[in-house]
Parts: C-alpha cells; structure tokens; sequence
C-alpha cells in the first residue's frame, strides 16, 4: 500500500440542506478514519440545498472510497471530485496599528486583496486566493507582527 | 383526517402491512403506547429488555422479509435498542425502529432520560430522522420504512419527541415517496453485463461466490437457475447459507475461516470469482494479499460503496441481483459446461481429500452431532437461528439448510445474545415452522430474559444450549494463540438451565446422552412451549477447519479425517 501515494484532493458535496446533514458528513468522515483538512458549507441560493467544499487527502482508492461513502448518506445529492478546478481560500489577519499601514496594503495588493478594516488599535488586512499563495501571504506577513490569523478555508468551482 | 402523532405513527404501521411489532414502553413514548391500546390493527409483543425488541424486530423480517418495527421510549430505552440497530445495519436488515424523545423544548437541556438518538445512531443506522413538526411526521414514516426496505435495505430509526406525539395534524399517508437525493440502481449496466458474460465462457475455473445480498434480493431461485445452467460450482458466505440448498450437487460449501477446505481452496484456485451480494469479508477473504491471486473478479452489488472497498474487481455490476441475473441468463444458454468439468472434478477430489468432518464419541455429545442431527430430525422443516460463536459456526456448517431465510444469524456484527429474540421474532413471522435456536452457554444468557416474553406469548422457541462450560470460541483462540491461558472464558459456574427455564414457564430438559437428544427434541416440539435443551458436549473441541486470522485462506488446520477414509 506505501507504494500508493498520497495526494491532497478537493471535494464538492452537494447536500439537502436539512438538520444535521453537515453532522453525517463530518461523523462518515471520523467513522471511517478519513482526514479533513478544511472544510466550508453554505447554502446554495434559490434552492432547497448546501454546498459542501472538503479539502482531503488519502490515495486513490480512499478517495473513491470517500466518494462512494458520501454518496451513501441519503441527504447526499451530488458528489464532485475535483480535477479541474478554480481553487480559493481566505484569510483575514489582524495587525497592530504601529505596523505599517502602506507596507501591508502593497503586501495585501500583491496578493489579490486589501485592508478590510482600520481601527482604533488595529488593522485588518483580507486576501481570498489559491491556498497555495495564502500561505505565501501568510510568511510574508509575518514581519509585521501579526496578532490574529482566521484561514476560511476552501471553496472550489470545476472549470 | 385529523389526529394525533401518536395515532400517525398506528396508522402508519398497519398502512405497511405489519402484523407484530415488538417493544417496550416507557415516559416518552407512552402516548404512542396508548394508541397501541386502543387500535387492533396489528400486535404488540412486550420484551424484556429493549435490544431484544430491536433483535426480535430483525429476526422477523429476516424471516419474511417484510420490514420490522421495534418500538422504544426515549434515553436508557434507546440506547439499549443501539446493540440492535448496529447488528441489522452490518446485516443489511430492513426495519424500522421508533424512539420516544423528550419534548423538543427539552432537547439540549439534558432532560430526564435525554440523549442524543439521532446522533448516536447515524453510524449504525442506513438513515435516521428526529422529527421536528407534527406536519411532516407522515411523510418521515413513509420514508423510514421506504429507505429500509428499497435499495441496500437497513435498520432507520425515527426519533419522535414526546410534544409531538400528541400534538394533532392532518394525517394522509403519502402514497409515494420523493428524495431526490435518493435514487439507488437497480438495473445492472447492460454492457457490463454483456463483458462479465464474455469472461465467464472464457473461464477455465469460474467460482459463484454468494453472500447474504442473495437472500435480501429473494433471488435463490435465479442464483440457482444460473448455477445450473452453467455448471459452475458455488460457495456460500456465512449470510448465504441455504442459497443453494444443502443437497445441490454445484454446492462446495462455506467460505472462509471456518469454510470447508474445498470451498476455500476453490477461492484460492479460481481464475474467474462471481460475487453475487457478497462484501469480501476478512472473515471471508482472510490474507488480502494472498486472497484469490489469479482470479479476475465479477462483482455484482446494489450497493457501490461494496465495490473494489477490499479488492481490486475487474467487472464491477451495480444492481439488484435479480435483475443482473435475470438478463445474465438469456445470454449464457448456449454455455459450454464440459469446459468447467477438469475445474469440478478438481473440486470434488479436495472434498474427498479432507472433506468436513469431526471426530464422533460414544462418551460424550459432540456439538457437531448435534447439529448433525437437529438437521436429521428436522431438515428443511425448520427455521434455524444462532447466538455468535463456536455453535454458530458448527452451526452454519453441519445443518443441512435447504433454503434462504432457514438461517438467521448475527453475521457481520457478531452479536450474543441476538439468537433468542431473533428466533421469537421469526416464530411470529412464520408461525407454521419449528423454530430452533441453537446457542451457547455464555450467549444465552445475554438474552435470558426472552424466556418470559416467550412463556408469556406463548412462543414455543426451542432453544438448544450447545454446553460446553467455556465462551467456546474465545477458549478456543486462546488454545491455539495464547498457550492455553483461559483468561475468564471458563463458565464452570452455572445457572440451572432446566430449572431456570421452568422458573419462567418455559419447559427444561437436561441432556447427556445421544438418546436424551432425541427425546428432548422430540418432546419440546410436542410441548409447543419454550424450551431450553441443555446439551452437555465435549469441553475442548475446536471449530475446525480454521484459517488463523489474518492468515492466506489456503493455509487451513484441518480437522482430523475420519475414521473410515484413514484406513483406506
């Protein structure tokens, strides 16, 4: 089996948006021993249903394995693995306000986003992007002393 | 029309066709109880604990293949129901299983016999529901008993909390259900249908492999037109007992661990499997790697997370077994079945080689001939249901099963204490058959209390304790693996079983001697009460053949030949 390698791989679940439904997932998940590495739902508009966006990772026959799974949960209407995909996550990240404010706006514009909030005491800076360059962005943040970081987590679309 | 939850869920139950539902009441489910009073729709069989109603419920529908329907109160009373909920869902049984809940304006509060139903349930449960309004509780019972019976069938539970069963509603039972989310394949893809056919005429030594999907689909009859048609012998998994009918000539025997060493070398040799309902156990398939290594597999499920979970299948087929069959048969009728003959008489000359056998004794009972024998004074006759262990396994591999639904066992989840209730649920399920459980002396007492219900109803199970003094089959690892060190498996202390059985209105007979065998057997069914046949057998016999867990199937301890064969 050590042979098979281990890759990470996004999911689309597209549920009925009914009581505990994001429980089932998330218990099919622990039952069986499969890893979540991130994890959003919401509801998809004008419709009765949710959209679930797993990042996971397992070989090929887990990820069938978890697809087939998820597809035996009752409330589970669709079931995407993702090959082809446009990728985002977001991060929102607090900054004391002594830091500099135009240093962190030319870092948050190089990566796709900007301040989202100026306090009293504090900046928060917002950027959505390839999980890959939100934690570039993260590193790079690093320098000024950030105080708090919230990752979103992934939301996936197949291209 | 108007009613209330309470009266619902009555008129829910008999608009299914049910007969007997099998429960205990309690705070949160009295009102349903109280409907259950006044209606006579259909009966109600009080047990004595709850996991018995949810086993009894089990053994009913494995034994007619209707859905069955436990009944419990909220908290203790659920829990207690959750042993029976994990046994039918492993066994793919349909039931329905209907809990009390606390109001819902208590949930979350940790009110008097609270506890979280719906979420302890979801691994063990195809589906369940905790209902929130008195409007849609029709529509949850039409599809509680749609899910557990369409598709892969399971156990669903509907949680309903107190409130509700009072509060009154309109009441229209739906005639038709709608889940979009819900929609399982029944009809096999012709076009793997049409390769799978291909590769079975160009198989030298093809293997129908059958497991308990067989039973479910009610497709025997089919699995054995196939079988005859094509002259491919057959193996049975532990679930699938009595697919073939015990004298079918294509029958080589039991799969796995405790299979028959013709059965399991035939596994090891084949180079076509046909997997028709069956799951590739580790009981079954034993060493994975080792399992099955120059065979291609055809694997025909309803249920495609059972596809290629444990094996790699070159012909995956989802669908019902019916269906795949029924369009396999028209293609195979101009088969030529001398191809498979070199492949049978291989087969046969293993039987002959070490065929199923057990060292007989004029001192002392074997357990084997009691089976053996059960199924001479009995045969097809009866419908045979079995606690987990040792004479679960002699069990499945002595008696001469003629038919599914003749074996009712705890298969996937290994359940003691499952045998008792399972066979009062089968006797009120098929009422014009001798009911047998044949048990242990540890897992009877598991579920002794039944002796009441059964004594009270008037549910003549004969319940025939294999007494060997020890949890046989732990001892039994215990010789093999742990240098005889009988860590707390020696049940030298005892209840008097005949005497317990009479305390509770039942009928006892102690049993030493092949004569008293009969005997007992025969007065207990005269008797038409419930029985407990206390059979002293020989202490330290070992469920043979075995394939040591996790071990290559082909690698068996084999029992000693029989007398006759070693003098040749």
């Amino acid at each position: 089996m050590s042979n098979i390698s281990k890759s990470r791989r996004v999911i689309s679940v597209v549920v009925m948006n009914e009581s505990s439904v994001l429980a089932r997932v998330t218990s099919l998940f622990a039952g069986r021993g499969y890893n979540i590495e991130s994890l959003t739902v919401a509801p998809i508009p004008n419709t009765q249903m949710s959209h679930i966006t797993i990042a996971t990772n397992g070989s090929t026959k887990v990820m069938e394995q978890i697809t087939k799974q998820l597809h035996k949960l009752i409330p589970v209407y669709k079931v995407i693995e993702h090959e082809e995909m446009v990728e985002k996550e977001m991060v929102l990240i607090k900054f004391p306000i002594c830091e500099s404010l135009s240093d962190i706006t030319v870092l948050c514009n190089a990566y796709n986003g900007g301040i989202a909030n100026v306090g009293k005491d504090m900046i928060i800076a917002m950027v959505a992007d390839e999980p890959k360059r939100i934690a570039h962005f993260i590193e790079a943040a690093q320098r000024y002393n950030p105080c708090e970081i919230v990752r979103g987590g992934v939301v996936a679309i197949e291209r | 029309m108007k009613m209330s939850g309470a009266q619902m869920v009555c008129e829910a139950i008999i608009a299914e066709g049910v007969k007997t539902v099998f429960g205990y009441p309690g705070g949160a489910i009295m009102h349903v109880y109280d409907e259950i009073y006044k209606q006579n729709g259909f009966e109600h069989i009080l047990n004595r604990h709850e996991q018995a109603s949810v086993h009894a419920a089990d053994g009913y529908s494995r034994a007619t293949g209707e859905v069955g329907v436990a009944m419990v109160t909220s908290g203790p009373g659920f829990t207690n129901a959750v042993t029976g909920l994990a046994t039918a869902y492993m066994d793919s049984t349909p039931m329905v299983v209907i809990s009390g809940q606390v109001p819902l304006s208590l949930i979350g509060t940790d009110g008097f016999q609270e506890v979280d139903a719906v979420g302890i349930s979801r691994p063990c449960t195809k589906h369940n529901f905790l209902v929130h309004s008195i409007e849609e509780l029709p529509r949850i019972l039409k599809e509680a008993f749609y899910l557990a019976r369409s598709g892969r069938p399971g156990p669903v539970l509907v949680d309903i909390p107190k409130d509700i069963t009072v509060a009154m509603g309109e009441f229209k039972y739906p005639t038709q259900v709608n889940i979009p989310s819900y929609k399982p394949t029944y009809k096999g893809n012709p076009r793997q249908i049409h390769k799978a056919v291909e590769a079975i005429k160009k198989a030298k030594k093809p293997l129908l492999y059958l497991g308990g999907g067989v039973v479910l689909s009610n497709a025997y009859e089919l699995v054995r037109e196939f079988a005859k048609l094509t002259q491919i012998p057959a193996v049975e998994t532990l679930m699938a007992r009595g697919v073939m009918g015990a004298s079918n000539p294509l029958l080589l025997g039991m799969v796995g661990m405790h299979g028959n060493y013709a059965s399991n070398m035939a596994m090891s040799e084949t180079d076509l499997i046909i997997s028709f309902g069956a799951r590739f156990d580790d009981r079954v398939t034993g060493k994975l790697s080792e399992f099955a290594k120059y065979a291609d597999i055809i694997h025909v499920d309803i249920d495609p997370a059972n596809i290629a979970k444990l094996v790699d299948v070159d012909y995956p087929i989802v669908g019902d077994i019916k269906d795949v069959v029924s369009k396999m048969l028209p293609l195979l009728t101009d088969i030529d079945t001398d191809r498979y003959k070199v492949w049978r008489d291989i087969l046969s000359r293993y039987d002959e080689l070490h065929p199923l056998s057990y060292e007989d004794s004029s001192d002392v009972i074997k357990p084997q001939w009691a089976i053996e024998r059960l199924g001479e004074l009995l045969g097809k006759d009866a419908v045979i249901s079995s606690d987990v262990g040792q004479h679960q396994m002699w069990a499945a591999q002595f008696y001469p099963f003629d038919r599914p639904r003749q074996w009712i066992n705890s298969g996937g989840l290994g359940t003691m204490g499952f045998g008792f209730p399972a066979a009062i649920g089968a006797k009120k399920g098929v009422s014009d058959k001798v009911v047998v459980n044949i048990t242990g002396d540890g897992s009877i007492l598991m579920n002794v209390q039944e002796l009441v219900t059964a004594a009270e109803y008037k549910i003549p199970v004969i319940n025939v304790i294999l007494n060997n003094h020890f949890l046989g089959m732990v001892r039994q690892w215990q010789t093999l693996f742990y240098e005889e060190r009988y860590s707390e498996t020696d049940l030298s202390f005892q209840p008097n079983f005949k005497a317990l059985a009479e305390a509770c209105g039942g009928i006892g007979y102690d049993v030493t001697t092949k004569a008293e065998f009969d005997e007992a057997i025969k007065d207990a069914i005269a008797q038409n009460k419930v029985a407990f046949v206390n059979v002293q057998t020989a202490r330290f016999e070992n469920v043979l053949p075995m394939v040591p867990a996790g071990g290559a199937l082909f690698n068996m301890m084999l029992p000693p030949k029989p007398k006759s064969q070693e003098e040749k």
